[in-house]
């Protein structure tokens, strides 16, 4: 591939990782730790919302990137024709 | 049929499975046997991964943890997940493109250099020697306590097994037995979790359950805070860690994760680029499974012994707490002589029952029939022994589950052991086989050479492992803080240079992974081993415990690599351009022989 395509491609990338990483960030270290005091102030159903993000909400988010990050660069990888056959 | 049968029944039906996988999955080539072909579907890879991930720890000893740190448990949960997005985001695409069979591989080659080469491998072979004897000291626990064979027999029936499979199947005949395992595993665990909180929340979904109400209406949760304040424990929903630690162990947990060999390897093993990330998406799931429910079986763990063994008679309590007496997993120790169990902690003067970290038992039985100690009692007024191990073994008895219940149990702590134990154990045979008698030693060794040298080398890790089960070392619980330490403050930030940065050279990445692993080393050693005593958060640099070290760790490996790669000469052009190439997936080709 071309130089200057394979830079564009990585930039798009590596904007894909930081918009998620910092959902990540935000979700574990934010809401389960940092603020956790904070959110607990918060009822979800039974749960304390700072509580329900350090042991249940984070993990279902983690999942979720994963699975938005896979869906954002197979559809990069076609753009940009380096998708393996 | 009694438990006992049940138990040898299940038990066997899964070993005769995990035999039958390994005949038919026979590795043929070395690439076979260190990366399974590279041909394992997503889902597939993603399942043998949980499996390779969720160790005796995780199935046996973490809902009890949890139960007994409430939030601070929260730890495990997120760092041992959290990891998983930083393989799929920052890894495993890139590390699959570059299509060889280790870390050590990768860490020499774009290193440009075989001393970057050995200290990986010296890491890698560390820091799986460290889990795996955890590992088969879980097997042998298991064999104890649900087969009554000694502990030494069940470590050696382990060995066997795993001897059987791992040296012949390789890594595919790990990765297709690991995925039996993982379904013997995750049903093991979530059957009597759902049959718990529909009897405790009449809801059929543990995770919902934990959050909803009792039968008195009252959430269980509020009701475990309430109950811990009256007992004298920490808030369950608050913990009492204080927030940097808490924040420190997490982070070193996770980048730990992303960091671990056996973790990694897992990625060499599917056929495209875009496979290392859905599978790594895969693996989570599978994980999230067990992780979303552990806390809820601690909380209804925690509700169910509270109200059971509290300010209770001795003489009433049910059967399975003299069961359990008899493993050394409870004790009772009648300070006050009441004949009622006081179970109390710091803050209204419990503690620790008695001095020694286990019961040790006279023979002799007391007043109400309680087996006597011979321990010296502690001056204050808790009176209860519980080792955590026995939230997740005796929850079936616990919640007056039918037998067959109890021997899935058994059979599930077994395939989690087992499974994590064979996965180490191919690290360690490819670092050993691939990347030291192969790559330095020995270049010219041929295919079917380098092959038997693999199988030897199994062969020898197997016998090594079982030596330190059987005879383990004092500090296998503390050695847990290194493998993480270790691999967060090295594997991490030296991969994720070579591949985020194409100015990282070989002097920035031995003088980061060196100065990383020193001060990571010598902070836990001091604390664990040399300065026990010290061991408090008084001491502690910036507030962080030895296990949460790594994350300080990682970032001064970061720091050293950058400063020291901006004084030194940038990499050759060839290596430059193999960065280039790892970003971006066409012309990945297969894991390659080279």
């Amino acid at each position: 591939m071309e130089k200057g395509k394979l830079q564009e491609y990585w930039k798009i990338n590596l904007g894909y990782l930081i918009g998620l990483l910092v959902v990540w960030f935000v979700v574990s270290y934010g809401f389960g730790i940092l603020f956790v005091n904070q959110l607990n102030a918060i009822q979800l159903g039974g749960f304390k919302l700072g509580f329900w993000f350090a042991q249940q909400g984070s993990i279902y988010v983690f999942v979720i990137l994963i699975f938005v990050y896979v869906a954002l660069m197979n559809k990069l990888d076609k753009k940009f024709d380096v998708r393996e056959d | 049929m009694d438990v006992q049968m049940w138990t040898y029944t299940i038990v066997g039906i899964t070993f005769l499975i995990y035999i039958a996988i390994a005949v038919w999955a026979k590795a043929g080539s070395t690439k076979e046997f260190y990366v399974a072909g590279g041909g394992v579907p997503p889902v597939l890879n993603g399942m043998a991964t949980a499996a390779d991930w969720m160790s005796a720890a995780s199935f046996i000893s973490m809902a009890g943890l949890i139960s007994f740190m409430g939030y601070d448990g929260s730890v495990y949960l997120m760092g041992w997940t959290g990891g998983y997005v930083l393989l799929a985001l920052l890894l495993a695409p890139y590390l699959r493109k570059f299509g060889k069979f280790t870390v050590p591989d990768f860490v020499g080659d774009r290193y440009y250099s075989n001393a970057a080469r050995t200290v990986a491998i010296i890491c890698a072979i560390f820091v799986s020697f460290t889990y795996v004897a955890g590992q088969m000291r879980g097997v042998g626990v298991v064999f104890s306590r649900f087969l009554e064979v000694d502990i030494n027999t069940g470590i050696i029936i382990g060995m066997c097994i795993v001897f059987f499979y791992a040296v012949l199947g390789g890594m595919k005949g790990i990765t297709y037995t690991q995925v039996a395992q993982f379904c013997v595993l995750i049903f093991a665990y979530l059957v009597p979790a759902i049959f718990l909180s529909i009897q405790i929340a009449n809801n059929p979904i543990p995770q919902i359950g934990f959050g909803g109400a009792g039968a008195d209406g009252i959430p269980l949760l509020e009701k475990l805070d309430m109950l811990h304040k009256d007992l004298g424990f920490a808030a369950y929903t608050s913990g009492s860690k204080p927030m940097i630690d808490v924040f420190a162990i997490t982070f070193a947990l996770m980048v730990g994760t992303a960091g671990l060999p056996h973790v990694i390897v897992r990625f060499f093993t599917v056929p495209k680029v875009r496979d290392a990330r859905i599978s790594a998406g895969w693996a989570l799931i599978f994980i999230a499974l067990l992780y979303t429910t552990a806390p809820a079986i601690a909380t209804f763990a925690r509700l169910n012994l509270i109200d059971t063994v509290s300010n209770k008679s001795y003489e009433e309590l049910p059967n399975w707490f003299k069961k359990w007496e008899n493993t050394g997993l409870l004790a009772w120790m009648d300070k006050n002589g009441d004949g009622l169990i006081q179970y109390t902690g710091k803050n209204i003067g419990g503690g620790d029952a008695f001095e020694g970290s286990k019961p040790a038992f006279t023979k002799e039985t007391g007043a109400h029939g309680e087996p006597l100690l011979s321990n010296k009692p502690n001056d204050n007024s808790n009176e209860l022994y519980i080792d955590k191990d026995i939230m997740v073994l005796a929850n079936p008895e616990i919640g007056g589950l039918p037998d067959w219940v109890i021997a899935l149990v058994a059979a599930g702590g077994l395939a989690a052991a087992l499974s994590t134990a064979a996965g180490l154990l191919l690290v360690i045979s490819t670092s050993i086989a691939h990347d030291l008698v192969k790559k330095q030693l020995n270049p010219n060794i041929s295919e079917k050479s380098e092959l038997l040298f693999a199988r030897v080398a199994v062969a020898v890790a197997i016998v090594i492992a079982g030596y330190f089960g059987i005879n383990p070392p004092g500090f296998v619980a503390e050695v847990v803080a290194f493998a993480f330490g270790l691999a967060a403050a090295s594997f991490f930030p030296v991969i994720i240079l070579g591949i985020f940065s194409k100015r990282m050279n070989k002097e920035g990445a031995i003088a980061g992974m060196l100065v990383g692993l020193i001060f990571t080393a010598a902070y836990i050693v001091n604390f664990k081993f040399l300065n026990p005593g010290m061991n408090k958060p008084e001491f502690w640099f910036m507030g962080v415990s030895p296990e949460g070290i790594g994350t300080i760790g990682m970032l001064i490996n970061f720091a050293v690599s950058y400063v020291v790669s901006r004084f030194t000469p940038a990499p050759p052009q060839e290596i430059q351009d193999l960065v280039d190439s790892l970003r971006y997936p066409k012309g990945a080709g297969e894991a390659v022989e080279h």
